[in-house]
């Protein structure tokens, strides 16, 4: 008895084994992302954004008759963790391409392992330095930051808003829009009247808006994520300042009128991502029906409105699928298949990659918006 | 006149910032004075006040009073908790060592928040409007005057009871010679829990009404500990009225500092200050000297 039951076991793991190598082999694919840290509010979106992705191509039978097997590690916003995973996922896990990392420092700090390791690298982090020199296995989604700061100042032109304040919070977000605005802002002719900084656990910046008050600025520009600007928004109202405001994409989020108040929001102006405003695109829109898809299976799966950055690695994920989709398997593939993928409609934008282009977004990735009631409106 | 009128507003808001780091410096004074502990965990009070609150008035739908009471309560609970599981079993325990488990404690307390209410920073609406009110050609909002109101009444409720009770009276005997304390009959053990609970619910108290103004997440509470820190060694760590000149003093430098000098150096003003006061005057700006009775 004993025996047939060992024959059965062995003949029953023999049949498993046959018919998992009658299926193609699972792709491996990387994630990694500060799920917690001080830049969770990244990292969060952009991991459930891609299980959510692979679980549904999956289901669907995978790519091309090849089921996806997703390997996601937390590098807790920190750039030395993000190296060592960053070898795991290539020499344990072999990945044969890689997701993330969610922040610029910590894709600084991985770029060189994936093209030492040749292992593409679709990093989620905004820092223009990423791309550009364009490195040959690095790709990255989120629009440059100087695309934001190029659509803001060509509305303070339009507006015929000469002399700007700046003010910027003290992270590598900050600092890189401040550099980025001041070198646009003296190439198109605006002078700079004030250039204070906040550091992004700040709780007041009364003092910094009065310096900037005294300046008699024409129009404000602020850069930073929550809930700096939203402190300051409600700050400005505090000391009367009336003057236009500008935010950066970094708010682009309900969450921002919310913490700021609509009522000191009302008429600030700032670049969203079109997922922001999705439904209030045209009908005609390239990217309409695919926002309010991501929408709606982000909102089913999670329970929260999708955000800008889940979209990062939503047109990550994209990208290595339509390399797949042309029968790519192997990391060069993969590689080349991305950068000869043409047009590509995403979250964050129309993407056409080239040899010489490793992020492929323009201007018309951003929709400049005006905050009424509450309310995004599309500024014509 | 234009300059004056941009100092004025300096101050305010550096006295408003200020009130905010004297009421969480008060909370490390009174810890430290009857256990000789620096409570790290301090901040943690603090953002859990915050917290708290919205999630009484937004989850549980509670009035704002009773939520703001709720919050208190539940933050001085947690409080209590931590001394009988972190602090109490340790009995022979160096104050470095409390001192690292309360580091501790403030990361659990932090994960866990982080854990159950998200990472997402909140608002609390302000207790009454945001119509900013003009003095002398500055501005301040109605919730100032609220930090104001509730610093001052936190400082005398403090004096009175440390000086004027008998609960008072024993904790501060405690902090002077715990033996002594002992052997003329004050549980010390006590003492040192009603020092967490006062504590915690003056953090938390801090943590609410600082809400509708900075707004808060799980990890507020660092950043607070520290310039709440700040603000205590420049008093002493002592007597009360000197932590809250500390704090006031503190955020009225920073204030001046960003506006006045650059807005980069915030933050490294506040800690140049604390090293440069540890270094010469490490028994605070307002203590004479102490003498060793022997």
């Amino acid at each position: 008895m004993r025996r047939m039951f060992a024959v059965i076991g062995i003949t029953m793991l023999l049949l498993c084994s046959a018919s998992a190598a009658f299926a193609a082999a699972p792709i491996k694919i990387g994630g990694l992302f500060a799920v917690t840290g001080p830049a969770s509010f990244l990292g969060e979106p952009e991991k459930n954004t891609l299980e959510l992705l692979v679980k549904e191509a999956n289901a669907k039978g995978g790519i091309n008759g090849s089921k996806i097997e997703l390997f996601i590690y937390d590098t807790g916003g920190d750039a030395t963790k993000a190296v060592q995973l960053a070898n795991k996922l290539i020499k344990n896990d072999k990945v044969v391409a890689i997701v993330g990392p969610s922040t610029t420092g910590e894709s600084m700090a991985v770029i060189p392992v994936a093209e030492k390791e040749q292992i593409p690298l679709i990093s989620c982090a905004a820092g223009i330095k990423i791309t550009d020199p364009v490195k040959k296995w690095v790709f990255k989604t989120p629009a440059n930051d100087h695309v934001a700061a190029e659509k803001i100042l060509i509305q303070a032109e339009k507006l015929k808003q000469k002399n700007i304040a700046l003010i910027t919070v003290s992270d590598s977000f900050g600092s890189s829009g401040r550099e980025q605005l001041k070198q646009m802002a003296a190439k198109r002719g605006f002078k700079i009247v004030a250039d204070e900084v906040y550091s992004p656990k700040d709780t007041d910046m009364t003092p910094q808006l009065t310096k900037i008050k005294a300046a008699k600025p024409d129009a404000i520009i602020c850069w930073g994520t929550n809930p700096g600007p939203a402190i300051i928004t409600r700050n400005l109202q505090q000391l009367g300042i009336k003057t236009q405001i500008y935010q950066s994409h970094g708010v682009a989020s309900k969450k921002y009128i919310e913490l700021a108040t609509a009522q000191a929001a009302e008429g600030i102006m700032l670049p969203a991502g079109k997922l922001a405003v999705f439904d209030l695109l045209k009908p005609t829109d390239p990217q309409a029906k695919l926002l309010k898809d991501y929408n709606t299976d982000y909102k089913k799966s999670y329970g929260v409105e999708a955000s800008t950055f889940g979209g990062y690695a939503y047109d990550g994920f994209q990208l290595i699928a339509a390399a797949i989709k042309k029968g790519a398997t192997t990391p060069v593939q993969i590689r080349d298949g991305i950068e000869k993928n043409g047009r590509m409609v995403g979250v964050s934008g129309i993407f056409k990659m080239t040899p010489t282009d490793h992020n492929g977004l323009d201007l018309g990735a951003f929709e400049m918006v005006r905050i009424v009631k509450g309310d995004w409106v599309i500024v014509k | 006149m234009e300059l004056l009128n941009q100092v004025t507003q300096f101050v305010i808001s550096g006295l408003a910032t200020g009130s905010i780091y004297a009421l969480i410096g008060l909370s490390f004074a009174i810890i430290f004075n009857s256990t000789g502990i620096i409570n790290f965990a301090q901040g943690e009070f603090v953002m859990l006040g915050g917290v708290l609150t919205i999630f009484s008035l937004n989850v549980l739908h509670l009035p704002l009073i009773a939520a703001i009471l709720a919050a208190v309560a539940v933050t001085t609970v947690i409080g209590i908790v931590f001394e009988r599981l972190a602090i109490r079993p340790l009995k022979n325990a160096t104050p470095l060592m409390l001192i690292i488990i309360t580091i501790g404690a403030s990361i659990l307390i932090r994960g866990l928040v982080m854990l159950l209410w998200g990472k997402d920073t909140q608002a609390l609406p302000a207790f009454s409007g945001t119509d900013p009110i003009s003095v002398a050609g500055a501005t301040l909002l109605p919730q100032h005057l609220w930090i104001f109101g509730v610093t001052v009444l936190v400082i005398i409720g403090c004096r009175l009871f440390f000086n004027h009770t008998i609960s008072g009276k024993a904790m501060r005997a405690c902090s002077f010679n715990r033996r002594a304390a002992n052997l003329v009959g004050i549980s010390v053990g006590r003492m040192v829990l009603f020092s967490f609970v006062i504590s915690a619910a003056v953090g938390a108290l801090a943590g609410v009404i600082i809400a509708p103004l900075t707004m808060t997440a799980y990890d507020v509470g660092v950043m607070l500990g520290l310039k709440g820190f700040c603000a205590a060694i420049m008093g002493g760590m002592g007597s009360g009225l000197g932590t809250v000149l500390g704090g006031l003093i503190l955020g009225t430098l920073e204030s001046l500092g960003a506006g006045l000098i650059s807005s980069g150096y915030k933050d490294a003003i506040a800690f140049f200050i604390l090293l440069l006061i540890l270094f010469i005057r490490p028994q605070g700006l307002f203590k004479k000297g102490e003498t060793e009775r022997v």
